[in-house]
Parts: C-alpha cells; structure tokens; sequence
C-alpha cells in the first residue's frame, strides 16, 4: 500500500515534469530576472549592473506616451475584435446548419497556420499604393490613403487577433441552454429582449474571455503597429525591443514589462469580476 | 360544448423532413380543463404541446387559442405559459427575477411596486413566499419546479402547459406535486396542458386524459374511462399493469364473445369492435379483476411463482400451464391470512364483463384501427 502509493507519487511526478522544467525555465527564472533587473540600474557600456533602486519606475512618465497608445490600442482594439467576433460566433453557434458548422469552425481557425508576420505583410501590400488604393484610382478615386493610418492597425489587429475572440464566444453561446431562449420567449420576451435579457448575459464569460486574451496579447503587440501603422506612433511592445536591442537599457525595460504585467493580472481580475457577477456563473474558464 | 375551446387542433400534422410527428390531429380542449397528453416517447405528445406554445409550426392544419387562429403568432404574443421539463430557469437571475421576468416583458412597462407585488403573490403561490433572493442554483429540485410554475403564472395566462413538470423529482415529492398542481388548477380556474409520458401521473391529476400514439390521438375521455374502457389493445397495455392473452373467437352471446385460450379455456369477453368468428384476440385482464381461491374452483388453475408484498395489497405472479405468467393483485386483508407462498397451487378466477377482447394487431396495423376511435369519440 505504501510502495504503491509512492510509485503513484512518483509518476505522476514523472508526468508533470516535462512541463514543470518548461515554465520554471521559460518563464519563472526570466521573469524573476526581469524583476530583479527592473530595480537594478544600466551599466555604462549597457546592459545590467547589479543595484537596488526603483529609479527605473519613477522614470516610467518618460515613456507615458507609449503607455497610453497601448492603453488606448489594447481596449478599443479588443473592443473591435469583440464587435465583429460576436455576431460570427452567434451565427456559428445559434444560426449555422449543425452539418457546416464543424467546417465553418475550420475556415475560422485555418489562417492560424500561416504566420502572423505573413499575413500582415500581405495586408500591407493589399492597402498599399499597388493595392486598393490602385483599384480606386482605377474607378477614379483618387488619392486614398489606407496604410499607416490608424484604420489600417486596427483592421490589422481584428484580422489577426479575430479567431481568439471567436472561438471562446462560440464556446459559450454553444453550451447555452436553448430552452432558456424558448422560456424568453414563452414569457413575452421579444427576440431583442431575450438576446440582451438572456443570451447576451450568458455568454458573458466568454466574451469576457476573448476580451482579456485579446487585450493581454494587445498591451505587447508591436509587429502589426509597426508594419501596418508605419512605426509611427509608439507603443510599449515598441519601445521594449527599442530598450532591450537598441538602447540596451535592461533596468528600465524590465521596469516597463513588470507594469505591463501588472496591468495585465488587474485586466484579467476585473473580466473575471465582471462576468461572474453579470452571468450568475460560478466560474469563468480563461482558457 | 357551446363555449369556445381554449385549445382546438384542427386537422393538425407536423412533420420533420420525412418523418411525421403528428398526423392529423382535431382536439377541442374545454376551459378550465385538467387535461393530460399521454404517450410513449415519439407519440406527438411534445410536439402537440410546442405548437401550443408557438415553438413549432404545423405543416398542415391550424392551432387556435380561444377561438384566435394561431398561426404566424409567436411565442411571446401567445397567452399561454409553458413550465419547461427541467425548469429552464434563468441561471443568471434570482428566485424574484426569474418570477417577474414576464412582468418585466409587458408593454406598456408596469411599475416596479405592481412587479414586485405580482412577483411576490406568484412565490406565495407556489409557497415560496421569503425565497426570493435565493440563487436558483440553491434550491432544491422541488423549489426550482414550483419557480417555474409561479414563473410561468405571473402573467395570468389563458392556458398553463406542463411538458413532463415532475419528471425530474423523486417518488415522493412528485405524489405531493401532483395534489399540489391539481389544488393550484381548481384554485385559479384557467386550462392546465400537461404532457406526460407517466400514465400514473395522467390519471390521477387530470379531468381529461388524451392517449397518443404514432402521432395520432387514440382515446380521449376521463381518466376512469381510459382505465376500464381502454379504447384498443395499445391503451390497455399502455395505461395501468394488465395480463394480455392471446386467443381465438369461438362465437358470440350478446354482447360477449367467448375466446378460447391458448389451453382451451374459454372466457367471456367484452369487446370494443366487431370480431370475427375465428379471429386471433389479445384479451385484457386487470391484475386487480383477478381473484385468487383455492386449487378446487376458477376456470385457471396455476401455481404462484413470485409474491410481491406491498403493505396493502400483494402482486403475485401466477404460472399458468399453456398460457404463462399471469400478474394478480390482492387485497391484504389484516388477519385473514390471505397470502399465498411461492410453490402454492392456485385457482384464478375473474369478475364477469371484467375480460375485454381487441383485435390483434400488428404495429403497422394500430394508426389505421386509430383514426376509427377517434370519430367514436368526437
């Protein structure tokens, strides 16, 4: 009895470990040396040097631009992705003929298998002055200018961020109860009203879901920004790898993620707070 | 019936693709009726039920609601309430808010303090007047069904359906249920619909019971009727415990014919339809309209195989050469020392007129035999 039970110890030891080596390398050490980096200051030549002051973070207003594009980007990016993700989940959900829906599901996750970087090449060639641009002028629009506007990153970021919101929305309006749609409506409920009273409500977990996986990805995103907003207003994902590679100021980069993180843990919270308290659920499943 | 029905199928039939659910139905329901649909599962019963409640449309034919055709109205401009078979409560929302949901939907809105009212007089109601702040996921299963009930009340209306209400509960809380449904449609007076696929449930709380099956409706009377005057071979069977045995029509005396059992035994029995000299019957016998005595008279004679005791009364299960086990039950009379033991050599005789005698059918053969019940009925 007690030979078997540690030999189930030690295999279910055995089991974890592969992954347990995983985080604790890739990300509890780094992110512990980010966090000791971050109090520590800029060596003369760049890089570390080993100190204990939170200098790094009282310097955090120098970057204050930066923070708020990301803080502005993130939400109302998110909020974009949301707006368009959710009558596609609806659809596939509550709408689409049950034998589509599995190849629907595929179109959706299918551009996932190319690379994120290609994709939005593609965009900038599609937006830029050989692409729609020259098909307007072609039918007499002249001078329409689509990349590196504001419009353009955001179409960038619901393009490629699309199928994360989707996917956790559909999963929530799918595991709705119909009959509670047909109790709606049994009550008096007009479709309008069941949608906002009931379904809405209920499939608050999963918007809130996508909401926060979204906008955590958002708060570091620069590739989309760069390549279709041209590189010209500033975020935080832009101005880490600009500390890290270019000025290689290590503290105050590490000063600028742990923040991010911060910000990124109280995000998460509120979703959560929110959408248990709206939807009544016990438990919201983040992924 | 010079009162407008508060429910009339007319000519009712529902087909999915290929498959037809309900198959011409005419069904005039009377208000203020207790009325069950009865049936295994795939009779139409549901279906029936959905179409009341604007969920599905008939292919052909038309529902009306007190005397108002139907047809292209939706669920929520019908005045009818459904109680969902597991509640379909509002998991987001309290006890209170799910009462008052539909008094929330009215138009013109009402105010708070007459929703509030309402609310609180439906959860007295249904006792469960201080409950409402309660997460609907503390209740137990009964407090959830008598939610949906004070849900599905508060808006007063016309006719209340129940798809399968006390499915979900355990013996003895649905044996309250039933008393309790039955009490809350004398009290308010309006039309219950309930559908069920429990034929105990059926006829102990309904005025009127509606026998489905394939589709079609096959009997319709009060629930005394479909127990003693079992339209056809399919109701005896379906409604209440019966022993059918099989036989032959050896000739008539008034209104019995006499069938010869499987070992010769002839019995009188009743019959619904005309039979055929030489006919293959299947003939009805109640458990509860066989007597048991000693091994001397009774035209069976069989020895008991199985004794089920169950406080007042006994089931035995009788082996009968030729013919099989038969089920009987038996009064217990206290001190009498009535029972019999397992082994025992009995004589099983019946009650005259109590052996009814349908024709056999084969399943194929039941929707057509149907169709003629019902103009028997209407």
């Amino acid at each position: 009895m007690h030979g078997n039970r540690f030999r189930h110890n030690f295999l279910t030891a055995l089991l974890l470990a592969p992954a347990t080596a995983w985080l604790v390398v890739f990300l509890v050490l780094p992110f512990i040396a980010i966090a000791i980096f971050s109090v520590g200051e800029r060596a003369p030549e760049g890089g570390y040097q080993a100190a204990f002051t939170f200098a790094q973070y009282a310097n955090l207003p120098a970057r204050a631009t930066a923070f708020w594009n990301t803080m502005v980007l993130a939400p109302v990016g998110a909020l974009a992705c949301l707006l368009v993700a959710y009558p596609v989940a609806y659809y596939l959900a509550l709408r689409a003929p049950a034998r589509w829906r599995l190849i629907l599901l595929a179109l959706v996750v299918i551009p996932f298998w190319t690379s994120l970087l290609m994709r939005t090449y593609a965009w900038m060639y599609i937006l830029g002055g050989r692409g729609i641009p020259a098909l307007l002028a072609f039918v007499g629009i002249e001078d329409v200018r689509l990349i590196n506007t504001p419009g353009a990153v955001l179409l960038g970021i619901v393009y490629g961020y699309l199928p994360l919101m989707i996917l956790p929305i559909y999963v929530s309006l799918e595991r709705l109860d119909r009959r509670l749609l047909e109790a709606s409506a049994d009550l008096g409920a007009t479709p309008l009203s069941t949608f906002v009273g009931v379904t809405l409500k209920l499939s608050l977990p999963g918007v809130m879901t996508g909401f926060s996986l979204v906008m955590i990805l958002l708060l570091g995103e620069y590739l989309i920004p760069t390549l279709l907003g041209g590189g010209k207003v500033f975020f935080i994902g832009n101005a880490l790898v600009d500390l890290f590679l270019q000025s290689r100021n290590w503290p105050f980069g590490s000063a600028i993620a742990i923040t991010l993180v911060a910000v990124s843990v109280v995000v998460l919270i509120a979703a959560n707070r929110i959408s248990t308290r709206v939807s009544g659920a016990r438990r919201v499943d983040l992924i | 019936m010079t009162a407008v029905p508060d429910i009339e199928f007319r000519g009712v039939t529902k087909r999915y693709g290929a498959v037809t659910a309900v198959s011409g139905i005419d069904l005039a329901i009377p208000p203020s009726a207790f009325v069950a649909l009865l049936g295994p599962s795939g009779c139409g019963k549901t279906t029936c039920l959905r179409m009341i409640g604007g969920f599905e449309q008939p292919s052909e034919g038309q529902v009306f609601i007190r005397g108002q055709d139907m047809a292209g109205t939706p669920p929520y401009r019908r005045p009818v309430n459904m109680v969902f078979q597991q509640y379909a409560l509002f998991p987001h929302l309290d006890v209170e808010a799910n009462v008052s949901y539909g008094l929330r939907q009215a138009r013109p809105r009402l105010s708070s303090q007459e929703i509030g009212r309402r609310a609180g007089e439906a959860l007295e109601m249904v006792r469960l007047a201080g409950y409402g702040g309660r997460k609907i996921h503390e209740l137990s299963g009964g407090q959830q069904q008598r939610v949906a009930l004070a849900r599905a009340l508060v808006n007063k209306p016309a006719v209340l359906l129940l798809d399968e209400p006390l499915a979900a509960l355990d013996k003895k809380l649905r044996t309250d249920m039933q008393i309790e449904l039955q009490n809350l449609q004398r009290e308010i007076g309006i039309t219950f619909v309930l559908v069920t696929h429990d034929q105990e449930e059926a006829l102990s709380m309904s005025d009127f019971v509606c026998v489905m099956n394939g589709g079609r409706i096959v009997q319709l009377g009060q629930p005394s009727e479909i127990y003693d005057e079992p339209a056809d071979l399919f109701v005896a069977d379906f409604v209440g415990k019966t022993n059918l045995l099989s036989g032959t029509v050896t000739g008539h005396s008034g209104d019995l014919v006499d069938i010869a059992l499987a070992d010769g035994t002839v019995i009188a029995a009743r019959k619904r339809t005309a039979l055929r000299q030489g006919e293959t019957v299947s003939v009805s016998l109640r458990p509860e309209s066989l007597s048991l005595g000693a091994p001397a008279g009774g035209p069976l004679k069989g020895i008991v195989r199985n004794r089920i005791f169950l406080g007042s009364t006994a089931e035995y299960a009788i082996e009968v050469q030729g013919i099989g086990t038969l089920l009987a039950k038996a009064d217990h009379l206290i001190g009498q020392g009535n029972l019999f033991k397992p082994g025992e050599p009995v004589a099983i005789g019946y009650a005259s007129g109590t052996p009814l005698a349908f024709p056999e059918t084969k399943n194929n053969g039941t929707n057509q035999r149907v169709n003629q019940h019902v103009e028997i009925i209407s």
